[in-house]
């Protein structure tokens, strides 16, 4: 098991190295102007122009420009140039809001979309059953960016149950942390809900068709425990890896288009307004973080896997 | 069958709702199995011994299945029991052994721990621990060797073999009365199919268990059964003792199982003979024999549905479905001097 894990890590280091030089490639090499030029921003002076090409040495050899990059994101020194900040600081200051609010929608996509999907399971044909695929098509189809007004203007606006937008730090007041997060949340976690409830529901039927299933109620398993012990155990196999995929695509930018409507100051806005700007350094920097966050969490998911599926865990260290 | 027997199964009647109408998988099914005794139901695939076998312990209950007839335990009616009931009867009294050990267990958990789940499903007030001593004593007693450590593997970790020996040491967990053996070797390779039989035989004359074999495998009906059921089409249409099936049998789908044998005895045949034709619909069964599409012995009266009763008169334990006379039947399955079925003169109508 330790071998697997190490292995894993290896692996992902290897793809981070992949990505940076695709990044790399996309940003600095492959668009056919001058790349100082589109690094400086719109408005920017010759001087600065100047500048640029000279600190990230634009007229050397690939390689070197390529190390020249990488040193300067290890080293705190990817900056934006109007007005003149430091691109991580930016980031690690909009982690606690992105982190916020994905593992919180991902907290309750999981448990809702895996709860909804076992009723409809052990339902499956009945009322109950149909209902809630009705429910989990609607949420499929509902798109955030309509989603989220609607539930602004009726919650927000009309009820006055829930403040307008913003984001509070959770350690200067966990209650408004809480009251400002909720309709992100289920904005963000909705879709999922629908999604999970389906495959999983899926999953689960299939896997009552398997003979250990029968092995489970011939040994005089009570009907719950063979559907929670056996049917669901083993359906939550595909689940996880679908969880990691979607999760990692959540901190990376699929919370962009949520964080924009409901005003939260994470990554996710800090994107869309560079993007708007076509600020460079930021969406480099944010692109890295983002295939950061998206390796790391498939290779804990892929740890995950090994713990769930004794089988993954042979394959790889039977050498 | 006189006496009824530990477990005695009565006119069963299983029938299935599909969109094609009523599947009757098992049409009428009686027989009795007393402690220490191995009864096979014999039958190729779909005949309904699965079913059989199946609905004994309650697996085929379902919104759409309709079932029908008495199975009764030491007196005890199970066709109506609840599901409480039937739950608490599963694995504790009734167990049962499945076709393909590799797919029969769990995958992801330890083959330890799931005998555990069944002993302690039946008895909560045994702990984890002398569970686990429970199961390496099955293990040691159904020849795991190394028992103490192969608790802990998984079920990919076994061979097909091995895990089926596992398979009978958890049916054996709670020391029941009735084993259900489901093709219990029909996944096997021969050499290990033996060590099984040997197992399953030696299981059942230790402990008085009264066990059903199912099997489409008319070698391992030789082995090991005392009484013989032959399944055709949801139906019995011949049963008596192993002697009687194999020397002396009276149906020609019977003569046919017979027939299609290799026997390393005999000259190998030029092509293996088989029954021609394939069962029939369950959703559409010709009238009067089920089997008379298939049979070259075919004539007029078949167009009748023979019971299932007893045609020697000096052999009252012996059934079978078929309305030619002993005599007839004596003559007409010889085949190039052995027990056979001959090719049908005109192409089936199956």
């Amino acid at each position: 098991m330790l071998r697997f894990i190490l292995r894993r890590l290896v692996g992902m280091v290897i793809v981070l190295f992949v990505v940076s030089i695709l990044v790399f490639l996309i940003f600095n090499v492959i668009p056919n102007s001058p790349p100082a030029q589109r690094l400086a921003g719109k408005n920017a002076t010759p001087v600065l122009v100047k500048s640029i090409e000279e600190e990230w040495g634009f007229d050397k050899s690939l390689p070197e420009q390529y190390v020249t990059m990488m040193k300067k994101v290890f080293t705190n020194e990817l900056i934006q140039y109007s007005p003149r900040t430091s691109v991580e600081d930016r980031i690690v200051e909009g982690i606690p809001a992105t982190l916020s609010l994905s593992i919180g929608a991902g907290i309750i996509w999981l448990s809702l979309g895996l709860f909804l999907g076992y009723l409809s399971a052990i339902r499956a044909g009945g009322w109950l059953d149909r209902i809630l695929t009705g429910l989990a098509v609607a949420g499929i189809s509902i798109p955030v960016f309509l989603l989220a007004p609607v539930l602004i203007y009726f919650l927000t606006y009309k009820l006055e149950i829930f403040p307008n937008g913003g984001y509070v730090k959770l350690t200067e007041d966990p209650w408004e942390w809480l009251t400002h997060l909720i309709l992100p949340w289920f904005t963000l976690a909705v879709l999922s809900i629908g999604f999970y409830s389906r495959v999983l529901r899926s999953n689960m039927l299939d896997v009552m068709n398997e003979d250990y299933v029968r092995t489970a109620r011939a040994k005089g398993l009570s009907e719950r425990r063979v559907m929670t012990r056996h049917v669901l155990r083993n359906s939550l196999i595909p689940i996880t890896t679908l969880f990691g995929l979607d999760f990692g695509a959540t901190i990376a930018g699929t919370a962009i288009i949520t964080e924009v409507l409901y005003n939260i100051e994470g990554i996710g806005l800090y994107a869309a307004e560079s993007i708007g700007k076509l600020e460079l350094p930021p969406i480099m920097g944010i692109t890295l973080y983002g295939a950061f966050f998206v390796v790391f969490i498939n290779a804990l998911v892929d740890i995950a896997y090994a713990y769930l599926d004794p089988r993954v865990r042979l394959g790889s260290t039977a050498r | 069958m006189s006496a009824e027997g530990l477990l005695s199964v009565r006119d069963l009647r299983v029938g299935f709702a599909t969109e094609g109408g009523l599947l009757q998988a098992v049409d009428g099914v009686s027989f009795d199995v007393r402690p220490g005794e191995v009864v096979a139901i014999v039958g190729e695939s779909g005949s309904g011994k699965s079913v059989t076998a199946q609905t004994m312990i309650g697996l085929t209950r379902s919104k759409n299945s309709r079932i029908e007839g008495s199975v009764k335990l030491d007196g005890e009616e199970l066709i109506d029991a609840d599901d409480a009931t039937m739950r608490r009867l599963r694995g504790e009294r009734i167990a049962m052994i499945f076709q393909d050990p590799m797919t029969s267990f769990n995958p992801v958990y330890r083959l330890g721990d799931q005998i555990v789940e069944a002993i302690r499903a039946h008895k909560g007030e045994v702990d984890k621990g002398e569970a686990r001593k429970r199961v390496v004593e099955l293990f040691e007693s159904v020849g795991i060797p190394n028992a103490e450590r192969r608790v802990d593997s998984y079920p990919h970790e076994f061979s097909g073999g091995m895990r089926q020996r596992a398979m009978i040491a958890m049916a054996l967990a709670l020391e029941p009365e009735v084993l259900i053996a489901d093709e219990p070797t029909t996944a096997l390779d021969v050499t290990i199919q033996a060590q099984i039989l040997r197992l399953l035989e030696d299981l059942n004359r230790q402990h008085g268990l009264a066990t059903i074999l199912i099997t489409h495998d008319l070698g391992v009906v030789a082995e090991v059964a005392d009484r013989v059921l032959v399944m055709y089409a949801g139906r019995v249409v011949e049963q008596g003792t192993l002697d009687e099936i194999f020397y002396d049998p009276q149906h020609p789908y019977t003569w046919g199982l017979m027939g299609s044998l290799t026997r390393l005895d005999r000259p190998r045949p030029h092509r293996l003979p088989q029954i021609a034709g394939s069962p029939p619909s369950l959703l559409d069964l010709p009238e009067g024999c089920p089997f008379r599409p298939r049979c070259p012995h075919e004539f007029s009266k078949c167009s009748q549905d023979p019971g299932l009763e007893v045609r020697l008169p000096d052999v009252p334990d012996h059934r079978d479905r078929c309305w030619l006379t002993p005599e007839q039947k004596r003559e007409k399955r010889q085949v190039e001097g052995q027990i056979g079925l001959e090719a049908p003169q005109e192409a089936p109508r199956a």
